[in-house]
């Protein structure tokens, strides 16, 4: 019955493993990643490097030169008050920024934790599902309008709200991934060598979530730069007293028909940045596809 | 002496909900009621179609899966009543090899990773002893020592289940359950797998169970065969016994079936006619009497029990002697 078996020539299948130039062919095979990607660095950029742009304080007063056109003085003109659009634009960058990179963190973080339980706890699944069923009827704006009428003014707050009306969709996917992870036979034969479930969530579930929790998070991130400027723009996020992107289109909404330029430039700012985080979750959901893994 | 793995009357039914509240509308009865035992060093392969059970009743043993009743004692104690916690202990002694190479090995571990995890799970060897414990289980299944820092996907499908073996072989276990173990694999493949896992049994002494729809493969490994049909088991026979003369007419269909390398040897073919009756419905009477050539009225009302046909050899079928 037993039979002598050459060993598997190994290193004639195998090539050496290539780890040099694997950014490169990243940056080659998806374009608009890497586009996604710089732009984002260089909103990043922007918003830590503000104060060395040739800005001026973006609160400061100069009633004198107020609602000024682009010039060399005010580069994206003045508000009613006089205060640099420039200035303002870069630092409500800062705002931005924050509250799309927070709530990603903190919405895919709880997203992971309820997900992570409901799929591994039948009783809690379905209380929990129901929970996040009721959330996600409420549409995330009104739901986040809601919440901020609840609470002061602030940015923490803001982030919060928001965070609160994205997360259920995340526990949704996590949940999802979670329950076909639990059949898949890797997970079975850890199981069956005794991996207890802590460890067994750590190191056999959750890596295989990180690339859908990472697409994900990234339009999370875009549409909370989006939900922030809204409830900006209604009065209801950010204070008035912070230049952020959806303040400052509130306090030139008056004026769009002669001042268009107030509106225009938080707005084009707004739309770049949702658009790279977008660009970036696209290239990232094609470089981690499986199906298109081999490619890489 | 006890056999090292008992099986009593296994039940698995899984309920099948419908409505718009979720009732329980009914059972799919996927095990029925299935009794073997294996003993130490020895190789009990379980047959039949896809969809028979014979997965459930390895994933039943393992306890992937709660079986609905009956008892599996593994060294005379009882697995299936255990709590997890105490059950953890006993898993270390069987463990398990699936079918599919590519979906059975964790893709963002190591091989090192991967073949490591039990031994750390049960305690077994922490630092030199386990580097060199590692270095020996590779050894064992006849991969290169470098594999261990390399990924799953960076190998092809027979040294994957290779590493399946490996990790299987990892804690020292006294059963593994093969389930599919190489029917994924292309033949030359299969049969190295084969082979090495016979090799295996001699020299470490390990009991299989190999759950397989491939009789040229059962009849190439195995001590014992297990028939399956519908979620119960229909025959029970040495190696030598069953091939030589079946007795229950689904085994003799199910040899016949079997490719000869052969294309001009004659022989008896036996097609059944009509599908597999619903496990949801199982048919009364024994389960094998809409299809049976042979069927006759005792068998649409009263379900045959296991009896000795020959020493070593028994079937559920109520067919006299001799037929």
């Amino acid at each position: 019955m037993s039979a002598t078996i050459a060993p598997a020539p190994l290193a004639e299948i195998l090539p050496p493993v290539i780890r040099r130039g694997r950014v490169r062919t990243f940056l080659r095979r998806h374009p608009t990643a890497a586009l996604g990607g710089a732009l984002i660095a260089a909103m990043v950029c922007i918003a830590v490097f503000a104060p060395w742009l040739g800005t001026v304080d973006p609160t400061a007063i100069d009633p004198i030169h107020r609602l000024a056109d682009p010039s060399t003085r005010h580069w994206f003109g003045s508000d009613m008050l006089g205060r640099d659009i420039y200035s303002r634009t870069l630092y409500g960058a800062r705002i931005s920024l924050l509250v799309g990179f927070s709530v990603a963190f903190f919405a895919s973080a709880a997203g992971t934790l309820v997900g992570v339980t409901a799929g591994f706890v039948r009783l809690a699944d379905s209380i929990l599902m129901r929970i996040m069923d009721g959330l996600m009827s409420i549409p995330p704006i009104l739901l986040a309008i809601a919440l901020m009428a609840l609470t002061r003014a602030s940015v923490q707050n803001v982030i919060f709200a928001i965070s609160v009306a994205q997360f259920p969709a995340i526990s949704r996917l996590v949940r999802g991934i979670v329950l076909s992870l639990r059949e898949q036979p890797f997970v079975e034969a850890a199981i069956a060598s005794g991996t207890r479930l802590p460890r067994l969530i750590w190191r056999h579930i959750l890596p295989n979530t990180m690339a859908a929790l990472l697409v994900q998070a990234t339009f999370t991130c875009a549409s909370a730069m989006i939900t922030e400027a809204i409830l900006s723009f209604i009065g209801a996020g950010t204070p008035p007293i912070i230049p952020s992107w959806g303040n400052i289109m509130a306090e030139g909404r008056a004026l769009w028909e002669i001042k268009p330029y107030i509106v225009f430039f938080p707005a084009a700012f707004l739309s770049v940045t949702v658009l790279a985080v977008n660009l970036l979750g696209d290239g990232l959901r094609d470089a981690l596809d499986p199906r298109l893994a081999k490619r890489l | 002496m006890t056999p090292l793995l008992e099986v009593t009357d296994l039940r698995k039914h899984f309920p099948l909900h419908g409505g718009v509240l979720g009732r329980v509308t009914g059972q799919v009865h996927a095990v029925d009621g299935v009794s073997f035992a294996i003993a130490r060093g020895e190789t009990l392969s379980l047959v039949g179609e896809s969809g028979c059970g014979k997965s459930t009743v390895g994933r039943a043993i393992l306890r992937l899966t709660k079986p609905t009743a009956g008892e599996v004692r593994l060294d005379g104690e009882r697995l299936d009543t255990l709590p997890d916690a105490q059950l953890r202990r006993l898993r270390r002694r069987m463990q398990v090899v699936f079918q599919d190479p590519f979906s059975s090995l964790s893709p963002r571990m190591k091989v090192r990773e991967i073949l490591a995890e039990p031994i750390r799970n049960f305690g077994l060897a922490r630092g030199a002893a386990l580097e060199a414990r590692l270095a020996a289980l590779l050894d064992q299944v006849r991969l290169p020592r470098d594999a261990l820092d390399r990924f799953p996907h960076e190998f092809s499908g027979g040294q994957r289940q290779r590493i399946g073996i490996a990790r299987a072989l990892a804690p020292e276990p006294d059963l593994i359950v093969c389930d599919e173990a190489v029917s994924a694999l292309d033949v030359s493949v299969k049969a190295q797998i084969v082979n090495l896992l016979a090799e295996l049994q001699d020299a470490l002494g390990l009991a299989l169970l190999f759950i397989s729809h491939d009789l040229a493969i059962v009849e190439h490994l195995t001590h014992r065969v297990a028939v399956m049909y519908l979620g119960k088991l229909v025959e029970v026979a040495d190696r030598r016994s069953l091939f030589a003369a079946p007795f229950h007419p689904y085994t003799r269909a199910l040899l016949s079936a079997v490719p000869v390398p052969d294309p001009t040897a004659k022989r008896e073919r036996i097609i059944l006619s009509g599908d597999v009756p619903s496990p949801i419905h199982p048919p009364p009477g024994c389960r094998f009497h809409t299809r049976c050539p042979f069927v006759f009225d005792r068998c649409r009302t009263e379900e045959p029990a296991m009896r000795q046909v020959a020493p070593g050899h028994q079937a559920a079928c109520h067919l006299p002697m001799g037929m």
